[in-house]
């Protein structure tokens, strides 16, 4: 069909793609459907859920609540981007396999986005910060409890400098 | 988290382990159902009624059909001739369900018209084009009118909208309430909600048209789940095969998804193409079927006054909504646990079953069990205040006690081990109970509402069906299995094979612990995977908080059955009798002589390579199945309705402190412990975690989350906007004390905990409520208990003279 459609260039996890979307076409069915990177969930799209979260530029963003096209000239981190260049995983990471920060893992790359993001700008963050950090995200496996131990032990890691694994 | 070493003594069991799964979860590379993506596939959008009750005139698709990209439209008429009815929990054949309405549409959101198109976009555009004509029809949303003769019929053909009614009497009920001290009545309200996964149902299938074999692919927990859908789509067992490998995100009981699978897998035979339905979020809400619990219960209790309990009679009105599936039967778990963790001599339980034009009712976590416990625990509290008793005393003087165990209720369950005393005290120290007290009656002298709530509650688990030949005497079913294959391959390699979807539970880590335990191996080493339906021994699935109990002792088996072919093995190639064998570490040995020994790669090599050095009567390769039923299963009920429902209990006590902002009818949960007895835990943060996410749920229930309809029939809270999930700023830090109470039932000891803080959590922060509103004279026994429910009953307390509750 004639769907309108527009060019765009939007880098993800470091990998430049130029092409034409869908101008309708969400964020995240950008990043699942036409990347195939199925990390990033969809849970409501209406923006309460926060499983769709990536990060924009810096910033936690849900990307059910925009079009792949207002990310043109932006770049985008998803959970897949998060491990260490050598394709480990990030303290962060692996503090949440620590703590058990997680069970079904749906909601968990969302978590791990707004989580990353706090210890950018806030690296020994507390129990309060962190429960408000991803109070924009709903989990209904775990209480919020492992989740907030593992950022914790995370930035309790990165402080001792045994952090980068 | 867990400690690093066992505190039960055993190699892995009970230590500090990670989980086999979290790590594919955390880097992105978990596979849901939603990430299958096959060449060709098309994909699935729904035209929902608007209305709660009416016939359906016409539907007119010429123009849906007319867009480019639209593949296909299908209706109820079509799909209803083609597929059979959905299965029924109880006996009332006449309840038909199907995917689509055909006729008649009975809920608000029910499904009418499937369309089908090469994207979701698309689908979504076409349903806009597609007219339906509707003849509004009398609808009902009141479950008590429901119930009443002569009301409107949901179901014309079933000639009554309930259900299922049934007076049980177990014990001298007349008798106790006739000479007890004295009796109290009160009405509790448990409002509809549900698990709400944060993935909604997805469901992929695909005709495998050179094999003639079905491929699903989907969000499921369910039992029996690949035989329900060969059944309704009149095809072989053996044509359908579902793929388990597939995560889940999140169930908690709701994943059904049998309409939405039986949808997709008639669209696929019928197009020859792979089909999609992915359900939006107000798709799922509405028309997704899986609300829970919506419940009156009428509670009575007679007792004397030194607050032993003699009996309490206990109706409970379940709203089922407009179908039927297996949601009369939540009624029926609770009746393994009908006196609670009470020694309650006599019980009278009615429950009744009734539908209502609503979104169906699906299973919930604990399977109708949290709203009894939280009916059950209001009643303890309120016959504290009664006789002016503290709630704790009483709690203790009724309590069953250690030595009485195993302990058989009325109900003809017999609860397999408990020590509820000696948990309780565990956790009331841990919340300093004394300094909590201190806290609150500081926190009122200033003028504050605040409150204590301590419940104590039973988890039923291991799962089992006793409630199936209870509520419908011609469903005799009693077997209830599970089932583990374990396998050692050429090079040695351990692989454990189970057959069911994981939601969440770790059942991969069950699996390696439980076999590394037995095998004496390092469960990292061993591989589990999730076989097919067609590959996969029988299973019953992750319902009831059974798979600590059942998979684990399925793995344990069959993971016995491979050491004990490894000692013959050993023992036959060293020259020995079996007695004079050992095995450790995956070798076999001279006991007397631990220097004559073969390796764990030497009996490898001889199972699967030497056929010359087996012992005669061996099977060659290394494999060994382990199907088992569910301890204490097997039996029908009496004709007075005893039966042996779930074969372990665990135990679960919550202490919580509250304080409402009077000016906003806010409460806040400032303190939360639970003590828990699940006996052997397997992997402790597992547990814990479980826990942790039952009380969050306990919280929404009990505070926030309602399904709520207006008197039109319309669902109000279909989105996360108005159904509130809590947060981590609502949902409060939690303490757990673990306590270990070990099963004589199960393998290691172990007991069910899928439901822990869910059944225990709502009952305790409704005491606490409860408590906080007690010196302003008044109470509240309705979940949710909102923001607006309480600040209306602090308006009217506080415009009323000052007066006491009377109940």
């Amino acid at each position: 069909m004639n769907e309108p459609k527009s060019s765009v260039c939007i880098t993800v996890n470091g990998v430049e793609h130029r092409c034409e979307v869908p101008t309708r076409l969400s964020l995240v069915d950008f990043l699942r459907e036409t990347l195939r990177l199925t990390g990033t969930h969809v849970g409501c799209e209406h923006g309460i859920c926060g499983a769709c979260s990536v990060i924009l530029d810096g910033d936690p963003v849900r990307s059910c609540l925009m079009f792949a096209v207002q990310a043109d000239g932006h770049s985008i981190t998803t959970v897949e981007g998060l491990a260490n260049a050598d394709g480990s995983m990030s303290v962060l990471q692996d503090s949440f396999c620590e703590t058990h920060g997680l069970q079904c893992g749906y909601c968990t790359p969302g978590m791990l986005v707004a989580t990353h993001s706090l210890l950018k700008t806030n690296p020994n963050p507390s129990a309060g910060e962190i429960r408000d950090a991803i109070s924009g995200n709903l989990c209904r496996c775990t209480g919020y409890q492992q989740i907030v131990d593992a950022v914790q032990l995370a930035a309790r890691r990165v402080a001792a400098g045994n952090g980068n694994r | 988290m867990a400690e690093k070493t066992s505190p039960y003594g055993f190699r892995y069991i009970g230590a500090k382990r990670r989980t086999k799964e979290d790590p594919r979860f955390v880097t992105g590379r978990g596979r849901y159902a939603a990430d299958i993506q096959l060449p060709g596939m098309l994909h699935v959008a729904i035209v929902a009624s608007p209305y709660p009750s009416a016939r359906i005139r016409s539907i007119e698709s010429a123009e849906a059909l007319a867009l480019p990209g639209v593949r296909y439209v299908l209706a109820g008429a079509e799909l209803c001739a083609a597929v059979d009815a959905l299965y029924v929990g109880v006996d009332a054949p006449k309840v038909k369900r199907y995917p689509l309405a055909d006729g008649l549409v009975r809920y608000a959101g029910e499904w009418v018209v499937a369309v089908v198109a090469e994207t979701r976009a698309i689908a979504e555009d076409a349903v806009e084009l597609i007219e339906v004509d509707y003849e509004p029809l009398p609808h009902l949303v009141d479950p008590e009118e429901a119930a009443k003769p002569g009301a409107v019929l949901v179901h014309p053909e079933h000639g009554t909208n309930v259900l299922y009614h049934r007076k049980f009497v177990w014990g001298a009920v007349d008798e106790a309430f006739e000479k007890a001290d004295h009796r109290l009545a009160f009405r509790a309200r448990w409002g509809r909600s549900a698990t709400v996964p944060i993935e909604t149902f997805v469901a992929v299938a695909q005709w495998d048209a050179g094999n003639e074999i079905l491929d699903i692919w989907a969000s499921i927990q369910m039992p029996k789940f690949p035989d329900q859908l060969a059944r309704a789509l009149r095809l072989t067992g053996n044509s359908v095969r579902v793929h388990f490998d597939v995560d889940v995100g999140g169930s908690y009981g709701v994943k059904r998804g049998m309409k939405h699978t039986l949808l997709v897998s008639y669209l696929a035979m019928k197009l020859r193409a792979p089909v999609r339905f992915l359900e939006d979020r107000l798709e799922n809400m509405r028309g997704g079927d899986m609300h829970g619990p919506d419940r009156i219960f009428d509670m009575q209790v007679a007792f004397d006054h030194d607050g032993i309990i003699r009996a309490w009679k206990i109706k409970a009105l379940d709203d089922v909504g407009a179908y039927a599936g297996r949601s009369p039967l939540q009624l029926g778990k609770p009746v393994s646990a009908i006196c609670g963790p009470y020694r309650i001599p006599a019980v009278e339980y009615e429950p009744t079953s009734v539908m209502t034009h609503k979104t169906p009712q699906e299973a919930v976590r604990g399977f109708g069990q949290s709203p009894t416990n939280f009916a059950m625990e209001c009643t303890i509290d309120r016959v504290a205040r009664h006789l002016g008793m503290d709630r704790l005393e009483l709690r203790r003087k009724n309590l069953i006690r250690k030595e009485e165990f195993p302990y058989r209720i009325p109900s003809g369950t017999t609860y397999d081990s408990g020590d509820y005393h000696t948990v309780l005290d565990k956790a009331l120290k841990a919340a300093d109970y004394e300094g909590l007290v201190r806290r609150r009656d500081e926190a009122r002298r200033a003028g504050r509402l605040a409150g204590i709530g301590v419940s104590t509650c039973l988890e039923p688990s291991g799962g089992n069906s006793s409630f199936e030949p209870l509520f419908n005497p011609k469903n005799e079913t009693t077997t209830w299995m599970d089932s583990c294959l374990v396998r050692v391959d050429l090079n040695g390699a351990v692989t454990g094979v189970f057959g069911t979807s994981s939601s969440g539970q770790g059942h991969q880590t069950l699996v390696s612990t439980v076999v590394g335990e037995v095998l004496e191996r390092d469960p990292s080493g061993i591989r589990v995977i999730a076989a097919d339906s067609l590959n996969a021994l029988p299973s019953n699935s992750p319902v009831g908080s059974r798979m600590a109990i059942m998979l684990g002792g399925a793995a344990a088996g069959a993971a016995r059955k491979i050491r004990d072919t490894l000692l013959k093995i050993g023992a036959h190639n060293l020259g020995l009798p079996l007695s004079g064998v050992t095995y450790r570490d995956g070798d076999v040995f001279d006991t007397l002589h631990p220097e004559k020994r073969m390796t764990w790669d030497q009996l490898v090599e001889v199972a699967h390579r030497k056929f010359h050095k087996m012992p005669p009567d061996i099977e060659p390769g290394l494999q060994a199945k382990f199907v088992w039923e569910v301890p204490t299963g097997g039996t029908l009920p009496t004709e007075d309705g005893q039966v042996q429902m779930y074969p372990c209990y665990s135990f679960e006590t919550h202490v919580v402190y509250v304080e409402i902002d009077p000016d906003t009818g806010k409460p806040v949960l400032q303190r939360y412990v639970v003590g828990h007895d699940c006996g052997v835990m397997i992997n402790p943060d597992i547990v814990h975690g479980m826990t942790y996410g039952g009380v969050a749920h306990g919280v929404g229930a009990a505070l926030y989350e309602k399904f709520a309809f207006s008197e039109e029939g319309q669902l109000l809270s279909g989105t996360f906007m108005d159904y509130l999930i809590p947060s981590a700023l609502e949902v409060p830090e939690i303490s757990i004390v673990d306590h270990c109470t070990p099963s004589p039932l199960t393998t290691f000891g172990q007991k069910g905990s899928g439901e822990a803080g869910y059944l225990g959590g709502p009952a305790a922060i409704a005491c606490a409520i409860n408590d906080a509103l007690d010196p302003i004279g008044t109470a509240i026994a309705e979940t949710p208990m909102s923001h607006l429910a309480l600040w209306s009953l602090i308006r009217a307390a506080r415009a009323k003279p000052k007066m006491k509750d009377a109940a």
